[in-house]
């Protein structure tokens, strides 16, 4: 099929696989004509080439194509399918921006790290997390208490440099839950902050809920995303800042490609 | 010489911390006359919050809290003490608003915060911050939010600040026996509830620590931390638990040696202060026993699974923890970094100038003034009235009574030689007076109605059986036409003189 040239229909073809990527929802389990296309963008690197200019016109990386998560997409930055913080988080008074800004970042990160608490779980196709707001919160707040408790000793912030206080501190100091008038939980506490980025995870299709007890399982496509994407981007800014996480015994920080994915 | 200053400086720093602890209490009194809702001069605001910190405090157990309402209904038999004349909304509104001044509601962090100045270790004088909280709000699993009192908060309130947990209970308890010893009760009582406030902190401590490792096993050292930790609290709770039954027998000689009633009734209070005491020991003990096996399931459940399949990023070790570590600011870029790759992917909304020009050109859709053409209804014959226009008029004419009434069966006689149709029409109207309402009746403004009563003669009719009512004309006066009339006495309702009618009809 290889040695073939391409058609204009293949244009199509691979442009309907981009475009149900785009779709998170949809499953090739579900779908059979989305089950084809996956199946020949395994098979036919003619067509897998195809694919990955498509999306890259479009602005676009395909992190994986697979029959468990379909098509799995990125947006590369400045691209109009980007996402932005600041549209995510632009619901904050101007005075919290910066610290507000952390901490919906923070609450995704979490969520990824309890979703997928040891490296294994992360590289493990057949892993299914789960994660609630109670989990999210409860194990942010412990580790910053740790930290609270090693930096004993080290005083409280400068009061003349707000900035330059630490991320655990401030996370501490929010309060986890307040009530408001009418009874809800407010949405600038970190539970707030945790529940509305489960939310906006199961409607990008990442998770999907279990019930109605709060519980969130994780959909191969969320897994896919952590795993080629998001902890190697964070893994790399942190790098720059001279951050330098320390290994653990489980394992160096090779982060397997896409193409060995199928 | 600097050594000496950083150690004076340090004791300078935590009474200044501890000064501020007390800062909000001093706020509400100064405060309250800003309120426009009370005249609060007649309230003691750090009184009412120190019992607001109370109530928190002793509804703290291992798995509870307070619920705002709770504290502030227990709140409000303390607070119409003292304004018992004024109402019970009020008290209840100044009981929300000493708790919510305590959570500092309307601020972002809902703290406390307050700069003060220490030499750092080069010997410059900088300022620092000093966050604390003295109430909490926490979520329920159940989503319900409730209220703890934070360590600072049962600092102040029992008055030993900056202690160190375990001393401080042996100390309290040490002066409790001697109180005891010397008779002085209402001291030793105090002295009681400072242990059992310890005790709770104490609880709390371990609390923290027994959901970290539920968790996640190896955020907490259970190789030497832990298992020292249940030690020391079981030996606690062991020691604790034979002072206080002394203490227990103790007091109950004491009270039932002491001849003064008050003497008595303090010895009686303290009794119960320390069987809540034991209560809370042995909570602990049980949830101390428990861990054990709680860290050994844990484990289980937590355990390490094989060799890794493809090597990965830790995500909870070596992203979310450095980024906690950061400083805000720098925190940023890595936190953003992640959201944007995690996010995925976003479909704009497309407007298309094409699409856009079409939309606006499109011609509106031409309204018809008259509306839509109205259906032609299908029409059918209707079923023939079964009593003719004359019908009616028969028996309306029949019921003209004269003011003795008359009997039913001489009504249907007549209407039988008029028509042989009108007895049933003369029936069913005569039925129908039977349960005249004279309301009705006044509100349609007529001037009469029909009553109908039945007496217990039985009808002997060829058509219809049943009662051979008694039917009247019953004519309807308002009190309004008698107070014209200068000839009646006082007003009386149109009721009374139907009454009479009727009167006459039986």
């Amino acid at each position: 099929m290889t040695g073939e040239a391409l058609r204009p229909r293949d244009a199509e073809s691979a442009a309907q696989l981009v475009a149900l990527g785009m779709r998170p929802k949809q499953l090739p389990s579900r779908d059979s004509t989305y089950a084809d296309l996956v199946g020949r963008y395994r098979d036919d690197d003619g067509f897998k080439d195809l694919v990955h200019s498509v999306a890259a016109g479009l602005g676009l990386v395909v992190l994986a194509v697979t029959e468990q998560s379909g098509a799995v997409l990125a947006a590369t930055e400045e691209s109009v399918f980007e996402i932005k913080m600041d549209e995510y988080a632009r619901r904050t008074a101007l005075q919290n921006r910066q610290s507000d800004k952390v901490l919906h970042g923070l609450a995704q990160l979490a969520v990824a790290a309890l979703a997928f608490p040891r490296p294994d779980d992360l590289g493990n196709d057949s892993y299914v997390g789960r994660v609630s707001v109670e989990l999210v919160d409860g194990a942010v707040r412990e580790a910053c208490r740790v930290l609270e408790e090693r930096a004993n000793g080290g005083g409280d912030p400068l009061s003349e440099a707000p900035e330059l206080e630490r991320v655990w501190r401030m996370y501490l100091r929010r309060p986890a839950a307040a009530a408001t008038k009418d009874g809800r939980v407010a949405s600038d506490t970190t539970r707030g902050i945790a529940a509305r980025a489960l939310r906006f995870l199961a409607e990008q299709g990442f998770l999907v809920a279990v019930g109605d007890s709060g519980v969130y399982r994780t959909t191969p496509r969320y897994q896919v995303q952590v795993r080629e994407l998001a902890a190697q981007r964070t893994f790399d800014e942190l790098l720059e800042l001279g951050v330098l996480p320390a290994t653990s015994a489980e394992g160096s920080l090779h982060v397997a490609a896409a193409e060995t994915l199928t | 010489m600097l050594g000496d200053l950083g150690a004076a400086d340090e004791a300078v720093t935590r009474r200044l911390k501890a000064l501020a602890c007390t800062a909000p209490l001093h706020d509400l009194d100064a405060r309250k006359s800003h309120l426009e809702w009370v005249d609060a001069a007649g309230y003691q605001m750090s009184e009412i919050a120190l019992q607001a910190i109370d109530q928190v405090t002793l509804a703290m157990d291992f798995d509870h809290g307070a619920d705002q309402e709770q504290v502030v209904r227990r709140l409000v038999p303390f607070i119409a003490a003292q304004g018992p004349d004024r109402p019970v909304k009020e008290h209840d509104r100044v009981g929300h608003w000493v708790v919510d001044s305590l959570l500092n509601v309307g601020s972002v962090d809902r703290g406390f915060k307050v700069d003060y100045g220490a030499f750092d270790t080069e010997g410059r004088y900088v300022r620092r911050r000093f966050d604390f909280k003295l109430l909490v709000e926490l979520a329920a699993p159940d989503g319900q939010v409730f209220l703890r009192a934070t360590d600072e908060a049962i600092n102040v309130l029992v008055g030993a600040l900056d202690t160190d947990v375990e001393s401080a209970q042996v100390a309290a308890e040490v002066k409790l026996e001697n109180l005891i010893r010397r008779g002085r009760l209402g001291d030793a009582r105090l002295a009681a509830e400072q242990a059992r406030y310890r005790t709770v902190q104490y609880a709390e401590a371990l609390r923290a620590k027994l959901d970290a490792t539920q968790r996640d096993v190896r955020s907490v050292d259970w190789m030497a931390a832990v298992p020292e930790l249940i030690e020391e609290a079981l030996a606690h709770i062991e020691s604790r638990y034979r002072a206080e039954t002394a203490i227990l027998s103790n007091i109950a000689d004491a009270r039932d040696d002491a001849t003064e009633p008050a003497r008595r009734r303090q010895a009686a209070e303290l009794v119960v202060i320390v069987n809540d005491c034991i209560r809370r020991h042995t909570q602990l003990q049980a949830r101390l026993q428990e861990a054990g096996a709680m860290f050994r399931a844990e484990q289980d459940r937590q355990q390490f699974s094989g060799s890794p399949q493809r090597a990965s990023v830790d995500v909870f070790g070596q992203l979310l923890r450095p980024c906690l570590e950061l400083g805000v600011a720098t925190a940023v870029a890595p936190t953003s970094a992640f959201f944007g790759a995690v996010a995925g992917v976003r479909v704009p909304s497309v407007l298309s100038l094409g699409g856009l020009v079409e939309t606006l050109l499109v011609p509106t859709v031409e309204r018809d003034p008259f509306g839509a053409a109205v259906p032609e209804p299908d029409l059918m014959d209707a079923e023939p009235d079964r009593f003719s226009e004359e019908h009616w008029q028969r028996a309306g004419d029949l019921l003209q009574l004269p003011e003795v009434g008359r009997r039913l069966s001489g009504l249907l006689a007549e209407a039988r030689t008029i028509d042989p149709e009108l007895p049933g029409l003369v029936l069913l109207r005569v039925m129908h007076a039977v349960g005249s309402s004279i309301s009705t009746a006044r509100g349609q403004g007529d001037d009469g109605l029909c009553l109908a009563v039945d007496d217990g003669t039985v009808l002997d009719d060829e058509e219809f059986g049943g009662s051979d009512l008694l039917v009247t004309l019953a004519g309807l006066t308002r009190a309004s036409d008698r107070a014209s009339d200068p000839a009646a006495g006082p007003a009386v309702g149109p009721a009374v003189g139907l009454a009479a009618d009727a009167e006459e009809v039986a």
